[in-house]
């Protein structure tokens, strides 16, 4: 079987992905003409504002398909997945600083405000080099890589599984947190890094730079969605699969089972990174909130939601979830909490498969029907 | 000492950086056994499961294990795969090969396969997926991720299929297969790993009586080829299928000789009837 094969059979047998990738398609190409190209007076116009907001679910979508690799594939519930995001977030949010220049309020040509403000001199090490675009897109996904190799290479290595695991990775976003709040650490302590003017010269602000960055957001979304069906339909998928159900199993017949899920665990901080570098110059801001460990946890939500070990299922939940959490931080922002609280029990207890699995199930369910229907008949 | 030994481990460059397990000597059975068990001693909070047990399987023999519940047997095989690490005594894999050195995936690597006393086969697997699994291959994450069947391949899982008769549930997920049907999958992933010893923990649990029968010639046909080590509860399966049989009992070897022998050994006949 060439290579080739192996992809189109890998997108003839995801009937859901193919669905997902048209709709995503669909939605790349009619957006920015609704914005950019019908006037603002006509009904079908979407503001900018949308557009943003919409590049936001993306992001988040992305960040539900690296969840989904770990949890839904593999079995290792990440409570810390979060902080992957923040840190590809704090990069770029970095190469952004580096571009304000003399453009902020102090005027200082060498240093972001923040550190004016704290009275420092110079630039510190860690901050050297995020003048290169290329610099800091390196950084986006060696940062969060590296620290998911590190903390990966640890836990797995020792065998540290289940809710252990779960409880260490929500302890490292959290800590994370903590420090990034800190002044001493340069990253702008609670207010973050924002402010920011332009990328690669092209205005922040601008319809057209808003909508480029929907655009390639969208691509983005795509490739990492491809590249994760490649992942689990390819063996390795199938072993990290096999892992996931059956741990000892899989070590006797001689798979490295610590270097398989650091492997998953590496690619998918990095996707949830880029995820993060996205994010940034669509909001404008990043700060250490992105850190805290209800993030984390949100993100089970919306995996959970949408149905896990399906991918697709994942973006559906990141983008209804976020959705219903756009309208209710808007009309009831108290109600918010709980109805997450609320959402996340009613899909353990009612929906183990969530939506995706819900589709499934009135799918058998008429089909049945359907049968009994034509038994009765004859 | 121990904290020094394991970091040690997690210097070892061969585990950080993916290269295949390299067992630079390799088997030697020179000398007719191919394992090697003496004064293997393991405690549990101060319970010998195991006790000073020395025991030494011949290269191509099939030897069946008996015993009592609590006997030690699982643990003897959990001591030989790197599962458990014995407090005292020594297992060998051939002259060479150190196994309490070894971990769980270098023994795998090294030819030692095992069937689980409860059949763990790979539920959301189908059949095939699950002989593919096992099959002896580059198993590195790169290589995997990469990893295509060749045709020689496929006709190897495809004859392991009809040895264990699950040709016609090729598709199937394992998690619906019955008890039989799985630890006969559980074999077939054992054969695809082509190991030179294969231990057996209680392969007919759960079986009909054909489905026993078909076991036996099985693990007949196997010896030879393969050296295998049957644990049983059940003697009439035993007595089918045993040339020289072992007698486990309070993590020591209580007797050893043909059925016939054994049975007759009014030790044997003590334990079993005495409990
Ligand atoms: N991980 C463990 N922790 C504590 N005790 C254990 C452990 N594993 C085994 N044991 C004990 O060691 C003894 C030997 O157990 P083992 O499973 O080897 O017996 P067995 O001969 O395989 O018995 P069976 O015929 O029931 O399978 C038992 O008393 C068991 O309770
Ligand atoms: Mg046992």
């Amino acid at each position: 079987m060439s290579r080739t094969s192996l992809v189109t059979q890998m997108l003839t047998n995801d009937r859901g992905g193919r669905v997902f990738l048209a709709v995503l398609a669909t939605v790349m190409v009619a957006v920015p003409v609704l914005n950019l190209l019908v006037p603002e007076s006509s009904a079908l116009h979407v503001s900018t504002y949308t557009v943003t907001l919409l590049g936001k679910y993306l992001c988040y979508a992305l960040l539900a398909v690296a969840l989904d690799l770990v949890w839904g594939y593999c079995g290792i519930l990440s409570l810390g997945h979060a902080a992957f995001f923040a840190l590809g977030g704090y990069a770029m949010g970095m190469y952004l600083m580096r571009r304000i220049g003399d453009r902020g309020v102090y005027g200082n040509p060498d240093l972001p405000d923040f550190m004016v403000f704290l009275n420092w001199h110079e630039l510190p090490w860690y901050w050297h080099g995020f003048d290169s675009f290329l610099f800091a897109m390196i950084m986006v996904v060696l940062v969060p890589g590296l620290l998911a190799f590190v903390f990966g290479w640890l836990a797995f290595r020792s065998r540290v599984t289940g809710v252990y695991l779960s409880i260490i990775t929500q302890a490292l976003t959290f800590a994370l947190m903590l420090a990034f709040f800190r002044n001493e650490m340069g990253f702008g302590g609670n207010n973050g890094l924002t402010d920011f003017k332009d990328i690669l010269g092209f205005d922040l602000q601008s319809d057209a730079t808003r909508v480029t960055l929907f655009a390639i957001t969208g691509a983005l979304l795509a490739l990492g969605y491809v590249l994760s069906r490649y992942i689990v339909s390819s063996k390795l998928g199938r072993v990290v699969i096999a892992i996931r159900d059956a741990e000892d199993r899989a070590r006797f017949i001689g798979y490295r089972v610590e270097l398989y899920k650091l492997w998953v665990f590496v690619f998918s901080a990095v996707l949830a990174g880029i995820a993060g570098a996205l994010y940034v110059p669509q909001v404008g801001i990043i700060n250490p909130g992105e850190f805290s460990p209800l993030n984390s946890i949100e993100l089970v939500v919306w995996v959970a939601v949408g149905g896990r070990g399906t991918l697709y299922g994942a973006v559906i939940g990141a983008v209804l979830v976020n959705y219903a959490k756009t309208f209710f931080t808007g009309a009831l922002p108290e109600v918010w909490l709980f109805a997450l609280g609320g959402l996340f029990v009613v899909v353990t207890v009612l929906l183990p498969r969530g939506i995706i699995g819900l589709a499934g199930q009135i799918k058998t369910h008429r089909q049945a029907k359907a049968s009994k229907q034509s038994e009765a008949l004859t | 000492m121990k904290p020094l030994h394991r970091l040690r481990g997690m210097m070892n460059r061969r585990r950080a950086l993916d290269v295949p397990p390299v067992t630079a000597e390799r088997l030697d059975v020179s000398h007719g056994p191919i394992l090697y068990i003496e004064g293997v001693s393991v405690s549990f909070d101060g319970f010998k499961a195991l006790n000073k047990l020395t025991l030494y399987i011949d290269d191509g023999e099939l030897r069946c294990i008996i015993g009592p519940n609590g006997a030690g047997k699982t643990t003897m095989m959990d001591v030989i795969t790197g599962k458990t690490r014995p407090d005292k005594g020594t297992v060998f894999f051939g002259q060479t090969l150190d196994l309490t050195q070894m971990s769980e995936t270098e023994i795998a690597a090294a030819g030692i396969g095992r069937k689980f006393q409860k059949p763990t086969v790979f539920p959301q697997h189908s059949v095939f997926e699950n002989l593919e699994l096992a099959m002896q291959a580059d198993k590195r994450v790169w290589s995997t991720l990469f990893a295509e069947l060749s045709g020689e391949q496929r006709d190897r899982i495809e004859e392991v299929m009809t040895i264990v008769g699950l040709q016609e549930l090729s598709k199937g997920r394992a998690a619906l297969l019955s008890h039989g049907q799985k630890q006969w999958l559980e074999i077939g992933m054992l054969l695809m790993q082509n190991p030179r010893l294969l231990l057996v923990d209680e392969p007919v649990a759960g079986m009909t009586h054909q489905e026993m029968d078909r076991t036996a010639e099985l693990l007949v046909s196997l010896a030879g080829k393969h050296s295998v080590v049957v644990v049983e509860h059940d003697m009439e399966f035993v007595r089918s299928i045993a040339r020289k049989v072992t007698v486990l009992h309070e993590g020591a070897v209580l007797a050893e000789g043909s059925m016939d022998d054994v049975q007759n050994n009014p030790r044997v006949i003590d334990v079993y009837l005495g409990a």
